[in-house]
């Protein structure tokens, strides 16, 4: 669990988060999302202290980050950032295992390790000796994601991750982080400017406005159904004819269509 | 040409020379220029003066310097290490910049992931962010290794042997020819510098080729081995 009590942080005059409670639970997802200049990359930095707080603290299963070595720490933590930050002059096999060689796993052990990661992840092998720039953006993607989880960490922090791909390999990369979560049951903390991927793949969403404050927490289902705000109602949507579904029936199936009359799916039997 | 053929062991002799005193300025400076070039790129406030510090010693004249080195030193007037220093102390006033430079021209997102991964500022700074200031780098060597040859034959004024003997020479003695074999035996021995300087930055930086297709399937071909 990682928990924010009543964290600040000013660059200069700008409050990026002010007093911000957060509670984020072990083994779900939590999605941050926001526009620009809602402080959601500093939060997240925050966990893993390439940000410390002007004020406030965070705590991890009950201790303050700041009593701990921010090297250490980081090495403990998974990282995934967007366009992957990839280490361009080390071979996709080298970025993998970047951090097992860091942590002094002999070489051997973390090839191997380095590539059933790449196999978890759904990266052929074959690919284990390429440069980064060598493979597609989705490709980079996922070793990024391989890279982070190589020494299997608790937490997974992935700051924007899919953001600079096309639509197509963004769905596919999270059905792959969704297939992944199932499995590895991390406390992945994601953030997103995306409202649609946060109702995708969080358990808990964080809606930020402006200077890190939270307009709205909870499931998807508890946001759609009852916005907290303008704002929030704004932000997800709401408002927007794709998201008011009605019924019709047609052919004794019951049919969910939205405002402009586009059919959105068929209805099941009530569970 | 009849010049030149007549005197290709003297010719080659000098090239030689030249090649020797040009080769430690060029490895020396590049050595030298490290600390300063980080410094300016690490400290905001540094890098001003720094870089005009050391921007400054490349205003001063070649033979003022072969004048100023021997007795600061301790060293004669013609011994070789006059030119080697001298030499040395433009590479760095040139080399400094491209450094701060080439730091500056790192990625910050993938500075920001080797931090997060958990490198160490010293780790970070030799497994990360000078390996991909190589590129830059190298084009800054490649520029003082050219400016080094050329600014070695300034040395037989001192009465250091270099290529530029054969201006000299030429000059005292009105033979063109020579004159005109000093000047492209000198652009040939640059030349050879830049070549070899392209070659090693291949062979450190696999990963900076401009010619991807090419890598790609060298890679593909040794793939197989990868476990």
């Amino acid at each position: 669990m990682i928990e924010f009590r009543a964290v600040t942080k000013r660059f200069g005059d700008t409050e990026a988060v002010s007093g911000l409670d957060l509670v984020i639970p072990a083994r779900r997802t939590t999605v941050l999302v926001g526009s620009s200049g809602s402080g959601k990359t500093t939060i997240l930095r925050m966990i893993n202290r390439m940000v410390d707080p002007t004020a406030g603290t965070v705590e991890i299963d009950g201790g303050d980050v700041r009593d701990r070595d921010p090297v250490e720490l980081r090495r403990g933590i998974g990282y995934v950032m967007q366009s992957a930050g990839l280490l361009p002059h080390r071979r996709v096999l080298d970025n993998v295992t970047t951090v097992l060689r860091l942590t002094k796993v002999p070489k051997a052990q973390a090839h191997e390790r380095g590539l059933q990661l790449m196999d978890t992840v759904g990266l052929d092998r074959s690919l284990a000796e390429r440069y980064p720039r060598q493979l597609s953006g989705g490709q980079q993607q996922r070793v990024g994601v391989a890279r982070a989880l190589a020494t299997d960490p608790n937490i997974l922090l992935m700051d924007e991750p899919f953001g600079a791909v096309d639509p197509i390999v963004r769905t596919e990369l999270q059905d792959e982080l969704l297939r992944l979560q199932r499995e590895l049951a991390k406390t992945v903390v994601f953030v997103t400017h995306d409202v649609e991927e946060a109702f995708r793949l969080g358990d808990q969403v964080v809606i930020l406005e402006q200077g890190g404050r939270i307009a709205q927490q909870g499931t998807p289902v508890e946001i759609l159904a009852a916005p907290a705000s303008e704002f929030v109602a704004s932000f997800i949507g709401a408002d927007r004819a794709r998201r008011r579904l009605r019924v019709v029936e047609q052919d004794g199936q019951r049919i969910a269509v939205d405002d402009d009359g586009r059919p959105a799916g068929v209805l099941g039997p009530a569970s | 040409m009849d010049w030149f053929l007549a005197n290709t062991g003297l010719v080659a002799e000098l090239a030689l020379q030249h090649a020797r005193l040009s080769v430690v300025p060029v490895v020396l400076g590049f050595v030298l220029a490290l600390p300063p070039g980080v410094l300016a790129w690490r400290h905001r406030r540094a890098r001003g003066p720094v870089l005009a510090a050391v921007g400054l010693l490349y205003t001063i004249p070649s033979l003022a310097l072969f004048v100023l080195v021997p007795p600061l030193v301790g060293i004669s007037f013609l011994s070789e290490l006059n030119v080697v220093i001298a030499m040395t102390i433009y590479a760095v006033a040139l080399m400094t910049r491209f450094v701060s430079d080439a730091l500056d021209a790192v990625d910050p997102a993938v500075r920001a992931s080797a931090t997060a991964m958990g490198y160490s500022a010293w780790g970070r700074f030799w497994a990360v962010e000078l390996p991909l200031a190589g590129p830059v780098l190298l084009a800054g060597l490649r520029v003082v290794a050219v400016s080094t040859v050329s600014l070695v034959t300034v040395g037989v004024l001192v009465g250091i042997r270099s290529l530029g003997t054969l201006f000299m020479d030429g000059l005292q003695r009105g033979i063109p020819a020579e004159i005109v074999t000093g000047i492209v035996a000198t652009v040939a021995v640059a030349l050879v510098f830049d070549v070899v300087l392209v070659a090693v930055g291949r062979l450190l930086m696999p990963w900076s080729s401009s010619r991807p297709g090419r890598v790609g399937r060298r890679v593909q071909l040794t793939a197989g081995g990868a476990g």
